[in-house]
């Protein structure tokens, strides 16, 4: 890559004020760093990424207001958390939150396990029980 | 308390931290001198592992082995400390910024509130260096970041003690003992020679066969998991390659400043050929970058476009075997 190349295309770095360091070659040869203001080829990639996140969450949450699931699901969209991410702050093991998914076993949940569900997704117990008042 | 530290901005935090924290010492290692001299070049395919609901691919060895490895290979001592209880590691740190030394911590990136939103996931294995501490903020430099920043007590809690994989366990790290000078040669040497074994190895998941067993993968995508997920999975290589810190082309562009850094230092006018030929084939990486953006974008792609792509990574491997192979024979 030489130094005229690199990509100066609009991103989210702008947002948090910042550039990316890139490595590219000058007129003589010697390898230099430039800084970039983003790149369209990964910045759609990211967004792809961002957009099946957006998709999962919608599907929990439509999910939820049929009564069919609990609302962990959905927050662990919000909080962009795989199961092995929530298990880790849960301490628990994988299993036991599935069985949490159940709105059955969810509505019988202690306060205490409750609330360490609202601290993990940085939210009261009342957002937790009903998404429609989170702000997301 | 504020130390005089030197903030520089990296590609790769990891590299960076490290280059950071040597030049504070003295010691005037550069990015690509430390990830070529940590042997950081790789590729490596985790079908079974899954990042982001795609296989995991990565252009880079585990988090932390860069750094143990250009330590060991330059006589450097480091200690490494990881803590249970967070007002201890909190206590611990500030003891160390009171003695002036600037801390290199691993955190996780998901609070690090000034990224931006759109790069915050679960990912613990960045670093970034502690080098002072005014009332309950921590002056923060960050390598991949343009500036200095800063995160307060409660933040930086947070980030030292994420969860999930390769938690950081508020694991921080300094250097404790230099040699009297660095045997940059003897690392140097070293250290090609082991990423050459790293992306020859007769494994199918690791180095330029992984990159061919890749390309085999994606052919057989689009019909075994549909387009939609195949796209997926080509969007999560792309930001490997390019995303995450690599300075462009999966890592390349560094390694042909290494080399070139390298020519001059083992005197050996060879090794700018090969910088060279690196740098081109990292242009070839981010060609392929390219074609694949065009399929993710779409969602309606001809199947020959993957095909295609796939034959690319197939012309990358064999170029890279090549590479490689001479490179061997040039470092004796």
């Amino acid at each position: 890559m030489k130094v005229e190349e690199v990509p100066q295309d609009k991103s989210s770095l702008k947002n948090a004020k910042t550039k990316e360091l890139c490595y590219a070659v000058n007129k003589d040869g010697k390898y230099v760093t430039k800084l970039s203001d983003g790149w369209d080829v990964k910045t759609i990639a990211l967004n792809k990424s961002l957009e099946l996140i957006e998709e999962r969450k919608e599907h929990f949450k439509t999910e939820f207001l049929k009564g069919k699931i609990s609302p962990i699901p959905y927050y662990m969209e919000v909080n962009r958390m795989d199961l092995n991410v929530l298990a880790s702050y849960m301490n628990q093991w994988k299993w036991t939150l599935k069985r949490h998914f159940k709105p059955t076993v969810f509505n019988k949940l202690s306060e205490k396990v409750l609330q360490k569900y609202a601290d993990t997704f940085n939210i009261n117990i009342a957002q937790l029980k009903d998404i429609t008042q989170n702000g997301n | 308390m504020e130390i005089d530290f030197k903030h520089k901005q990296s590609a790769h935090c990891e590299n960076g931290v490290i280059s950071n924290l040597l030049i504070h010492n003295g010691y005037n290692i550069s990015e690509p001198l430390a990830f070529g001299i940590g042997s950081g070049l790789f590729f490596v395919y985790l079908p079974f592992l899954k990042v982001n609901l795609a296989p995991a691919i990565s252009f880079r060895p585990m988090p932390g082995i860069i750094f143990k490895r250009l330590c060991k290979r330059l006589n450097i001592k480091i200690k490494r400390q990881k803590f249970k209880n967070p007002a201890a590691a909190k206590a611990e740190l500030n003891h160390l910024l009171q003695k002036k030394i600037p801390v290199g911590l691993q955190v996780g990136v998901y609070n690090l509130t000034y990224f931006p939103d759109e790069y915050r996931f679960h990912f613990n294995a960045h670093n970034l260096v502690v080098y002072g501490k005014k009332e309950d903020t921590y002056l923060i430099s960050d390598p991949v970041m343009e500036n200095t920043t800063v995160l307060t007590a409660k933040e930086l809690e947070k980030v030292r003690f994420a969860k999930g994989a390769f938690a950081p366990k508020g694991q921080m790290y300094y250097p404790t003992h230099f040699p009297e000078k660095l045997p940059l040669e003897k690392a140097i040497k070293k250290a090609i020679k082991a990423t050459c074994r790293d992306m020859l190895a007769p494994v199918p998941i690791v180095g330029v066969k992984g990159m061919r067993t890749v390309a085999k993968a994606i052919k057989k995508w689009p019909k075994k998991i549909g387009v939609k997920k195949t796209n997926h999975y080509l969007g999560q290589i792309v930001r490997m390659q390019e995303e995450i810190g690599t300075g462009g082309g999966g890592f390349r562009f560094i390694y042909g400043a290494f080399l070139q850094e390298a020519a001059e230092i083992l005197k050996k006018p060879k090794l700018e050929d090969f910088s060279k030929e690196i740098t081109a084939i990292g242009d070839l990486w981010r060609d392929f970058a390219i074609d694949a953006s065009r399929l993710y974008k779409n969602r309606s792609s001809k199947s020959d476009g993957y095909e295609k792509v796939a034959n690319k990574l197939l012309v990358l491997a064999d170029k890279e075997e090549n590479f490689f192979k001479r490179l061997k024979k040039e470092i004796v």
